[in-house]
C-alpha cells in the first residue's frame, strides 16, 4: 500500500506511523531514539532558517559544479540533484545487519558470475533455468572461460535497499535492485556528507556520525588488488563516456579523489593485445581500466561497431590477461530483473547460508500463471521491464491512469519475457523539507560495495528520495533528490 | 599527461586570457570614445577594433552601422561571434569542466563562477549601465584565476600547460593591440593630434596594459609612442610585453619538452633571442607594422607546431 497523505507520518523517525510529527516530536518517546537528535534539533529551527540553509546547498553545489545532464531535455542540460538537508539516520545495529546482507549477496553473485563464465553448476543443479541465462542480452559469450583476476566481476556494486513500513515485515529491509554494471551516485554520498559538515558541523561531531569520505581510497586499494601484473606502479585509469554523460561529475571526482587519469575511449590504444594511453611523452600501458562506459560500447571491435567510447582491440588485450576491465565485462546477466528473483537461491547453493536481506517478492511474466496473476492486478502492482534503468519503462499501477494501464498490458501481453511485477511497497518516509514545509517523503538506500580480496564497504550510502508527493520514484532523472545517510554509535 | 587533458588546459587558459585582453582593448576603445572628437573618428576607432580581431565582416553581416555600444554588444555578449567575451568565458569554463579532475578545486571554482556570474551580469544588463565596471570585473576574475593557478597549483605538466597558454596568447593579443594602435595612430597623424589628444591616445593604450604606472617609473617622462613600443615590446621588466611572454613560453617549453619538441623550443628561442637583440630604433626603422607582422606569424606557428607535437594525438610510435 502506498501511504496515504492522511496519515501524515515519517516512520523512518517515529514509532507510531499514523501520528503527526508534530504530536510525536512533543511527545516523550513518540521518536525513535537514533532520531532525536533531528526532532529536537528541529524543535530549535525557524521554518526561514532551514530554508536558508537549504538554498545555500543549492548554491554551494552549483557553485562546485556538481551537476548531472538530463536527457531529453534542451532547456538546461545541467541540474543540480535536490539535496534535502534533513538526514537519514541508521543506529550501528542496524547498519550491522544491512551490512552483513550486502556483503553476502555480493559475494553470491560474484560466485555466480565466476560459475556462468565457466562450469555453469548452477544451471546443471537446475537452480536458475538456462535460458534465462543464455538467452539474455546481458550474457556475453565472449567472457565464457575468460580467467579474471580472483575471480572478480563485480569490483563495484550497488545494492537497492528499502524498507517496508506496514503489515507483517514493517521495519525489515528488503533488497529491490542490484546494480553490477556501472552503479552510480557515489560521488553524492560523499558530496551530501561534505555539505552537511558545512552546513552542521556541529551535529556532525556531536553524534560521532561515522565518516563515509575514504570511499576513494578503498576503491583505489580495490582496482589496484585487481591488476593483471605486481609492478610497484599499477596505472588505473577511469574510462568515462565524456563530459556530456548525465555522470560525468562524478567520473571527474572519483579520478581526482584516487588521483588517476580519466580517460575517453579516443586517449586509449591497443597494440600486441596490451592497452596504452596517449600523453605528452607518448604512449604509456594501462594495468586497470575502472569503466563506466556499457558492455556495448567498449570495443567497437567486439561490440557496436560504430561505438568511439572504447578502443578497438579492448577485449583482445583483457582476453589474453593483459588488462583488467572493472566491472568486468558482462556483469549484466546477475543484476537483470529476471535473474533477481534467483539471488536468495543462489546464495543458498553458493554459500550453504540463509539469505540475510530479503527480495521484494517479485513475479515473473514470463511464467503463464503468474503473468495471469500481474494482468489482473496490475493497478496494485510495479511493473518493470528486465533491462529498463533509471525509473523509465515503469508502471506503477495505483499512480497509472486506465489508458496508461491498458496500453501497458498489451505490451505486457506482446512481450511477457521482458516484464516483472512487485507488489508497490509501503516505503519508509522520511522528513524532508519541501515547499510547505517539512512533509514526509519516500526513501530508499543504495550502499557501494567494494569487492577484492575481501568484500568491504563505507558506513553509509546514497539516500535516495521521491520529492514528489506520494511518489514512490527515486531516480534523479525522474525528481528524486538526495540526502545524507548517517550510522551513528 | 593525457594530450587531450593537455589541449583542454592549454585552451582554457588561453580562452581566460583571451577575455581579459578583449576586456581591456574594449575598455580604452570605450574610454577614448567618450573623448571630444568627430563622428568619423569615433568609427574609424571601432572599426580599427574589429579589424583587430578580424571580425570586421563577420560584423558587417550582421549590423549595417558601426556604433560602439553595438561593438561592443557584439563582442562581449553575441552568441553569434565566437571570440566574444561571454563566448570566451564559456569556452574557457567548457574546457575545465572537461578536466575539472586535474586542477585544484579552487580553480575550478574560480573559473566556474566567472562564467556563471558573467551570464547573470549580462542577463542584468550591466554592461550598458556601466561598461567599465564590467570590463574591471573579466579584468579581475582573471586575475583571480591566474593567482589561484599560482598559488594552489602542483608544479606538474597541468602547471605548465595552463602557463603556455596563457603566455602564447598574450604574445599574440598584446602584439595585435599595438598593431592596430600603430596603424591608426599613423593614420590620424598631421590629422588631429595636439599634445593633450596625444597624451590621452598613449596613456589609453598603457592604461589598457595596465602598464601606465609602470612607464611613469621607468622613463619619469612624457609619454612618447616609442617609448611606449618599448616598453611594451622589448622591457623584460614589463610582464605584459612581447619579449616578457615569449621568454615565459620559452622557460615552459624547457619544463614540457618531450622527444619530438626539439624543434619547437629552437623556434621559440631564436624569436627570444632577437627580441633580446633588437632596439627599438631598429624596429621602427623596419616599420613597426612590418615587424609585428612578421612576429604575429611566428607565434601563429609556434602555436601549430605545439597542438601538433603535444597536444593532439602523438604520431604513434612503437615503444614498450
Amino acid at each position: 500500500m502506498v501511504t496515504s497523505t492522511e496519515t501524515v507520518a515519517f516512520d523512518e523517525m517515529v514509532n507510531n506511523a499514523t501520528e503527526s510529527v508534530a504530536h510525536a516530536i512533543n511527545q516523550p518517546g513518540g521518536v525513535r531514539r537514533h532520531y532525536e537528535i533531528i526532532a529536537n534539533w528541529l524543535k530549535e529551527q525557524q521554518d526561514s532558517a532551514l530554508r536558508a540553509r537549504h538554498d545555500e546547498a543549492e548554491l554551494l553545489f552549483r557553485r562546485v559544479g556538481i551537476t548531472f545532464a538530463v536527457y531529453g531535455n534542451d532547456d538546461g542540460t545541467e541540474r543540480t540533484i535536490p539535496f534535502d538537508i534533513l538526514p537519514r539516520i541508521f543506529t550501528a545495529k542496524e547498519w550491522q545487519h544491512i551490512q552483513a546482507g550486502v556483503q553476502q549477496r555480493v559475494r553470491a553473485l560474484n560466485m555466480f558470475l565466476h560459475d556462468v563464465y565457466h562450469d555453469q553448476r548452477i544451471i546443471q543443479d537446475k537452480i536458475v533455468p538456462a535460458e534465462q541465462i543464455l538467452n539474455n542480452a546481458q550474457y556475453r559469450p565472449q567472457m565464457q572461460g575468460v580467467n579474471v583476476k580472483n575471480d572478480i566481476y563485480a569490483h563495484i556494486a550497488g545494492i537497492d535497499i528499502v524498507r517496508a513500513t506496514h503489515g507483517a515485515e514493517a521495519g525489515e529491509c528488503f533488497v529491490l535492485e542490484d546494480n553490477l554494471r556501472v552503479p552510480s551516485g557515489v560521488s553524492y554520498m560523499i558530496e551530501n556528507r561534505k555539505m552537511m559538515m558545512r552546513l552542521f558541523p556541529d551535529l556532525i561531531a556531536k553524534h560521532r556520525v561515522r565518516p563515509v569520505e575514504h570511499y576513494p581510497s578503498l576503491l583505489l586499494n580495490t582496482l589496484h588488488q585487481a591488476s593483471p601484473q605486481h609492478d610497484a606502479y599499477v596505472n588505473v585509469v577511469v574510462l568515462t563516456p565524456g563530459m556530456y554523460n548525465s555522470a560525468y561529475f562524478e567520473h571527474a571526482f572519483l579520478a581526482q579523489q584516487m588521483g588517476v587519469e580519466l580517460v575517453e575511449g579516443s586517449d586509449l590504444v591497443v597494440k600486441d593485445d596490451t592497452v596504452f594511453m596517449r600523453t605528452t611523452q607518448g604512449l604509456r600501458k594501462v594495468d586497470v581500466i575502472y569503466r563506466r562506459v556499457d558492455d556495448d560500447y567498449l570495443d567497437p571491435e567486439a561490440f557496436k561497431s560504430d561505438s568511439t567510447l572504447g578502443p578497438a582491440g579492448l577485449l583482445r588485450a583483457y582476453q589474453a590477461g593483459n588488462v583488467t576491465i572493472c566491472n568486468a565485462i558482462g556483469t549484466g546477466v546477475a543484476d537483470d530483473k529476471s535473474i533477481y528473483p534467483y539471488v536468495p537461491d543462489m546464495i543458498r547453493y553458493y554459500l550453504s547460508e540463509e539469505p540475510i536481506l530479503a527480495n521484494v517478492p517479485t513475479f515473473l511474466c514470463r511464467r503463464p500463471k503468474e503473468l495471469d496473476y500481474v494482468l489482473t492486478n496490475i493497478h496494485k502492482l510495479v511493473v518493470k521491464e528486465v533491462h529498463g534503468a533509471g525509473g523509465y519503462g515503469m508502471l506503477i499501477g495505483p499512480a497509472a491512469s486506465q489508458s496508461e494501464i491498458e496500453s501497458f498490458k498489451a505490451r505486457v501481453r506482446a512481450n511477457p519475457n521482458n516484464y516483472i511485477a512487485q507488489p508497490t511497497l509501503s516505503l519508509s518516509t522520511c522528513p524532508t523539507l519541501v515547499e510547505s514545509g517539512i512533509a514526509p517523503r519516500h526513501i530508499d538506500l543504495r550502499p557501494f560495495v567494494l569487492s577484492g580480496k575481501e568484500v568491504r564497504l563505507v558506513a553509509g550510502g546514497l539516500t535516495r528520495v521521491a520529492l514528489t508527493e506520494g511518489s514512490l520514484v527515486v531516480n534523479s532523472s525522474q525528481g528524486g533528490g538526495t540526502k545524507d545517510t548517517w550510522v551513528i554509535g | 599527461m593525457l594530450s587531450r587533458t593537455a589541449d583542454h588546459l592549454f585552451w582554457m587558459s588561453r580562452y581566460t586570457e583571451r577575455a581579459e585582453n578583449t576586456a581591456r582593448m574594449l575598455d580604452v576603445n570605450y574610454q577614448m570614445s567618450l573623448m571630444p572628437q568627430s563622428d568619423k573618428a569615433v568609427e574609424a576607432s571601432w572599426r580599427a577594433l574589429l579589424d583587430l580581431f578580424e571580425l570586421t565582416n563577420d560584423y558587417l553581416s550582421h549590423h549595417d552601422v558601426i556604433t560602439p555600444s553595438l561593438v561592443m554588444a557584439y563582442m562581449v555578449q553575441s552568441t553569434k561571434n565566437p571570440s566574444s567575451i561571454i563566448c570566451c568565458l564559456q569556452s574557457a569554463r567548457e574546457n575545465a569542466r572537461a578536466v575539472r579532475g586535474t586542477m585544484t578545486t579552487d580553480l575550478w571554482e574560480s573559473i566556474n563562477t566567472t562564467w556563471l556570474e558573467a551570464q547573470k551580469k549580462i542577463k542584468q544588463g550591466t554592461l550598458n549601465v556601466a561598461p567599465t565596471d564590467f570590463f574591471e570585473w573579466v579584468k579581475f576574475r582573471s586575475h583571480q584565476s591566474r593567482g589561484v593557478h599560482i598559488g594552489t597549483m602542483l608544479r606538474d605538466e597541468v602547471y605548465y600547460f595552463i602557463g603556455l597558454g596563457l603566455y602564447l596568447e598574450r604574445a599574440d593579443n598584446m602584439a595585435r593591440l599595438l598593431d592596430v594602435k600603430f596603424v591608426a595612430a599613423n593614420e590620424y597623424e598631421g590629422d588631429l593630434l595636439t599634445d593633450v589628444d596625444e597624451f590621452y591616445y598613449w596613456a589609453a593604450i598603457l592604461r589598457s596594459a595596465s602598464a601606465f604606472e609602470n612607464y611613469r617609473k621607468v622613463y619619469r617622462d612624457a609619454i612618447k609612442p616609442k617609448r611606449v613600443a618599448e616598453l611594451m615590446i622589448l622591457s623584460l621588466s614589463n610582464p605584459r610585453s612581447l619579449v616578457s611572454s615569449v621568454s615565459n613560453v620559452v622557460s615552459v617549453l624547457n619544463r614540457i619538452k618531450n622527444a619530438q619538441s626539439g624543434a619547437i623550443e629552437h623556434d621559440a628561442h631564436s624569436l627570444l633571442s632577437q627580441l633580446r637583440d633588437l632596439t627599438i630604433d631598429e624596429i621602427f626603422e623596419q616599420g613597426i607594422h612590418e615587424f609585428l607582422t612578421d612576429y604575429l606569424y611566428r607565434i601563429n606557428r609556434l602555436s601549430g607546431s605545439i597542438s601538433q607535437h603535444f597536444l593532439l594525438p602523438l604520431v604513434e610510435v612503437d615503444e614498450k
